[in-house]
């Protein structure tokens, strides 16, 4: 297995073009487990971190553009990102533990394409676009279309994302991510969710978005969120309003969880809609906070 | 012995230990620290299958691969018959412990070893090892203990005929074995209780889950003389087991015990030692051997899974007049699970005249089981003391006042049959029932739950050598690793009895062919029965120092006292000498100062722990958070009270991992699913409250600081304070372990 750390764009596209059997990486908190676990040794593997693109971190003309191979623990650390995504940088925050996240990023968080990937839902929810950069040159794609199976990506053999592109929010908008673990931390989610709420100048709802984590085999937006929520107030307890009712409904509409080692399909469907709930109720108080 | 003195300089204070600096700076030298020049590294070849006959196994391509240095199967090792270990309670038949290293005819368990490699790199011996073909007739695994113990159930081993049964069998079976324990009249037992209360309960495997994966390095020479370094709780028995099984002599191995990082129980087997030794014969090379986290959790030994179904009823008084216990342990794929001490401890606490208990060790397609903190000990508990708290709410008595009424006190005859000496167990009840925590407010969905947990304790053959350096500083020598502050505690009670500082006191844990024969670290034993050894010598070293200073002083012996580290003429007939000056001097007294004592003690005071625990269960997600944990433990006396609240903290965090997480999980075929911490899932320290903890101190009679072994009996109470306490959070009563937020959640849905 050889090693190379490109410090341009065209120089890792080259790299990877020139070797079928190169993997990338960022921070490698999944791709060393998994060689470890008996995933085949890729030949080359191409680290990203030193192309000044992929650990930009800045915004400007109405998008925060957060590279692809920053450390979750950078994320976190970032007042200004904390302050207007607090729901994304909840998500980098929970990744693995502080001493992964001093390693993991955003880029491999979504590339592993795994359905429990954390930092993902909140992107998803962000409507965040993914730069991918290739033989063919530069492309965007949404976020929610990047990932297409567990372990699986749309992206081509020799494409890479060098960084996210996330719509500063209007005024009056929040969100929050939480995910559910048997422990409190080192662990993988069982079920997550997303949720970005905008409220009006009353405190209603004008417009959601919900998304979950590790109860399908990609992420998944409850597209009927919005509507189910748009003109509610969110009351600050997740009391039993009959748009709950229609709201979980909707979350267990999307589910089409596992059974595994980490919990039962039945019991997916019941904490996503737990979570569902509290995060929408807390990306909601967060959004009348702006107000 | 009595214990009499009190105004301890040293015993009870809390000195740096003397191992901490090289821990915390790195310097300690683990089992996989070792290393000599030219060595080779060794890799298992591991079965996929939970049970398959091996028809054939062809190294020709694996041999042939370069770097590859010597190859052993089964083949290689002797074929033993049947013979028990001394002193495991039949844990350890060696027939056995030889087929757990090197499968032979048969694998028994997913992990279980086929083929060892040693190679010039780690990578070309498992690359080497990866090509061996075996083939193998697959045989229908058997995953559960109600499967093993069903009549038609596949058999393990054919040769396996039940012990203990009313009549000879006639057949095989996966039963290996059948306890019982019975007294008084149970029938008379049943008319006379008010109140009745009957259960199932369940437990999973758990491993001990210690950090430090088992590691060796073994140099064999031409001669046949061989050196092993290796991490284990008790070198001596490593060189026993590994030569037994490997046919050598005991007399030609040395093992030095290499620092360890955990053990728990789990490390007083051998599975990579005489693998490594013998490809060291063969290859004529030092064989490094470390096992990954994996194959810990898939070949060493966890705990057993278990079912147990408790009857016990009580008047309305409170009084227990009878109580039946049924229980079954699963073994893993050799017979050997704690059941004996199963039997023997599920009732202990209680002075119940009418009971019966029975249990049955099991066979089925597992790991073999090891050790685990008082083995049998807490799965028991988690079913008796669950219905001790059903019987007390039925009663509607509090459960502590239930447990005073019933609890065994000196002279009781104990259920598994000796009496009881001096315990502390009324005197634990007492500390928790007053204890500011049990009176705490609860809040919504939280609830407390109390429990109580019994072991017997070890003594166990010892040998310790004090030693004075002619600079007046000492060596406590014993041969016993230190896993849990034991060198501090022994260093503490030669510093009482010498009367000198304790850090001009250097503890030594020896190699086998530096010291005299000791019986593993085990059994809460060290402190107990080494400290007994290391003051016996102090004494005769003081003694002997005396008759020392009489000499030089020319009066008579009698009149020479050993007082604050210097020997004093009772006459004031001269100035005193202190240890520095009769150490330098000694070459004219009489030669070098040192004495060496054996003991195989007995009189290990019985060890009780009650446990409080505060839970708040999330009703919408069945996640259960301790939040307030209290462990109160009888320690005889508390030689370093660090140490002895870090074993009681300990233990119950290990029970706590026991009751919410902790598993192992197979997939149908057999397959351990969750071999690594990520999914194996023991508390991390963010999951715990503190741990808080009440020393109790009721002086044992058979040791001369009144010392009692504290290593084990904190895992006990755990899981039935969990389970109790998720109880009063939740009004469900938790009866399968672990109570994972998947099973609570189950349970609350269930109205």
């Amino acid at each position: 297995m050889k090693y190379r750390a490109p410090t341009s764009i065209d120089e890792a596209v080259e790299l990877l073009s020139a070797h079928p059997g190169a993997a990338v990486f960022a921070g490698a908190t999944d791709l060393i487990p998994q060689i470890q676990g008996g995933r085949p040794e890729p030949s080359l593997v191409v680290d990203l971190k030193r192309i000044p693109e992929t650990v930009r971190l800045e915004s400007e003309n109405g998008f925060w553009r957060v590279g692809a191979a920053i450390p979750a623990a950078a994320l976190t650390a970032h007042a200004g990102l904390s302050a207007v995504f607090p729901g994304l940088v909840e998500g980098a925050g929970l990744i693995g533990s502080d001493q992964i996240q001093g390693r993991a990023t955003l880029g491999g968080n979504l590339c592993n394409a795994s359905p429990a990937a954390d930092s993902v839902p909140p992107l998803v929810a962000l409507g965040a676009e993914a730069i991918i950069v290739g033989p063919g040159g530069e492309r965007s794609a949404p976020v929610s279309e990047v990932v297409i199976g567990p372990g699986a990506t749309s992206l081509d053999r020799a494409e890479f994302i060098t960084e996210f592109r996330i719509p500063s929010p209007s005024r009056w908008s929040s969100d929050a991510y939480q995910r559910f673990i048997p422990r409190t931390e080192m662990d993988i989610a069982v079920a997550g969710a997303a949720a970005r709420i905008r409220v009006d100048s009353d405190g209603r709802c004008e417009e959601a978005a919900v998304v979950l984590a590790a109860v399908a085999p990609t992420v998944v937006e409850v597209s009927a969120a919005s509507g189910i929520l748009e003109g509610r107030l969110i009351p600050h307890d997740s009391g039993r309003d009959a748009f709950w009712d229609e709201l979980e409904e909707a979350v267990v509409s999307c589910c089409n969880p596992i059974d595994d080692k980490r919990g039962t399909a039945e019991y997916r469907r019941k904490v996503a809609q737990v979570l569902a709930r509290r995060t929408v109720v807390t990306a909601a108080r967060r959004a009348r906070e702006t107000l | 012995m009595t214990t009499t003195r009190t105004g301890y300089k040293w015993v009870g204070t809390r000195p740096v230990r003397h191992d901490g600096l090289d821990k915390v700076t790195g310097r300690a030298r683990f089992g996989a620290d070792y290393a000599t020049a030219g060595m080779l590294h060794g890799a298992v070849l591991r079965s996929p299958h939970p049970h398959a006959r091996i028809l054939s196994i062809d190294l020709t391509e694996a041999a042939a691969m370069p770097g590859v240095k010597a190859i052993i199967t089964g083949a290689d090792l002797p074929d033993l018959s049947d013979e028990f270990a001394a002193g495991s309670e039949g844990g350890i038949n060696f027939r056995d412990l030889s087929r757990n290293i090197l499968a032979r005819d048969k694998v028994l368990y997913e992990g279980h070893p086929v083929a060892a490699v040693a190679a010039v790199t780690l990578r070309a011996a498992q690359q080497a090892a990866e090509v061996i073909e075996v083939e193998y007739e697959i045989l229908p695994a058997v995953l559960s203990l109600e499967h093993a113990m069903e009549d038609d159930a596949p058999v393990l081993h054919d040769d396996l005929f039940t012990l203990g049964l009313d009549s000879e069998p006639d057949r095989p079976s996966n039963i290996s074995r059948r306890r019982v324990i019975a007294r008084g009249d149970l029938d008379a037992g049943w008319v006379e209780a008010d109140v009745v209360v009957e259960r199932e309960y369940t437990t999973k495997a758990v491993h001990q889950g210690y950090i430090e994966p088992h590691a060796v390095v073994a140099e064999t020479g031409e001669d046949g003389r061989s050196t092993l370094w290796c991490s284990s709780q008790g070198h001596f028995a490593m060189r026993t087991y590994t030569t037994k099984v490997l046919g050598w002599e005991p007399g030609d191995m040395k093992v030095i015990p290499a620092e360890i990082g955990g053990g728990f129980g789990g490390k007083t087997t051998i599975y990579l030692e005489p693998l490594a030794a013998l490809l060291s014969r063969r290859a004529g090379r030092a064989v490094k051997m470390v096992m990954t986290r994996s194959e810990v959790f898939r070949a060493t030994g966890p705990t057993s899974g278990s079912v147990m179904r408790i009857k016990m009823g009580a008047r309305r008084d409170g009084k227990l007049v009878a109580a039946t216990a049924w229980m079954a342990y699963e073994a893993g794929a050799f017979p050997g699970s704690p059941i004996g001490p199963g039997v023997m401890t599920v009732l202990a606490c209680y002075d119940i005249p009418n009971v019966l208990i029975e249990g049955y060790d099991v066979v089925l397609n597992k790991p073999k089981v090891a050790a685990y903190r008082a083995p049998g000990a807490p799965m028991a508990a988690f079913a008796a003391e669950s219905v001790v708290d059903e019987l007390a709410e039925k009663l509607d008595m509090d459960p502590i006042e239930l447990r005073l009424r019933n609890a065994v006190t000196e002279g009781v005859r104990a259920v598994y049959g000796p009496k009881f000496r001096k315990i502390g167990f009324v005197e634990t009840l007492e500390e928790a029932r007053d204890h500011p925590h049990y009176a705490a407010p609860l809040g919504p969905w939280q609830g407390r739950g109390v429990a109580s947990g019994f072991w017997f304790n070890f003594g166990g053959e010892t040998t310790a050598t004090v030693s004075i350096n002619e600079d007046g500083t000492a060596v406590v020598m014993s041969g016993c690793p230190d896993i849990g502050g034991t060198r501090a505690a022994l260093a503490q009670m030669a510093a009482e009895e010498l009367g000198i500082d304790v850090h001009r006191i250097e503890p030594v844990v020896a190699d086998t062919h530096s010291i005299g024969y000791n019986d593993m670290t085990g059994g809460s034993r060290v402190a107990f029965a080494v400290g007994i050894a290391v003051v016996d010598a102090s004494r005769r070293l003081i003694k002997d120092m005396c008759a020392r200073a009489a000499l030089i002083w020319d009066v008579p012996a009698e009149e020479v006292e050993w007082v604050d580290g210097r020997a004093q003429s009772v006459t004031d007939a001269a100035a005193p000498l202190t240890l520095e000056e009769l150490a330098s001097g000694s070459a004219n007294t009489g030669g070098p100062l040192s004495a060496t004592v054996t003991v195989n003690p007995r009189g290990a005071g019985a060890g009780f722990s009650t446990q409080i625990c505060d839970v708040e269960v999330d009703p919408d997600t069945g996640l259960v958070t301790v939040l307030r944990y209290t462990v109160v433990q009888d320690a005889g006396r508390a030689i370093h009270p660090d140490y002895v609240e870090g074993q009681m903290q300990g233990g119950a965090v290990q029970g706590i991992g026991w009751a919410l997480n902790e598993e192992y999980i197979f997939d149908r075929n057999g397959v351990m699913e969750n071999p690594g911490f990520l999914d194996y899932r023991m508390p991390v320290a963010s999951d715990l409250p503190m741990i808080d903890t009440v020393i109790v101190e009721v002086p044992n009679p058979d040791h001369p600081y009144g010392v009692r072994g504290v290593g084990e009996t904190g895992i006990i109470p755990p899981m039935a304070a969990v389970a109790n306490a998720v109880y009063a959070a939740t009004g469900k009563r938790m009866q399968d372990l672990p109570m994972s937020p998947v099973r609570v959640l189950e349970a609350l849905s269930g109205d």
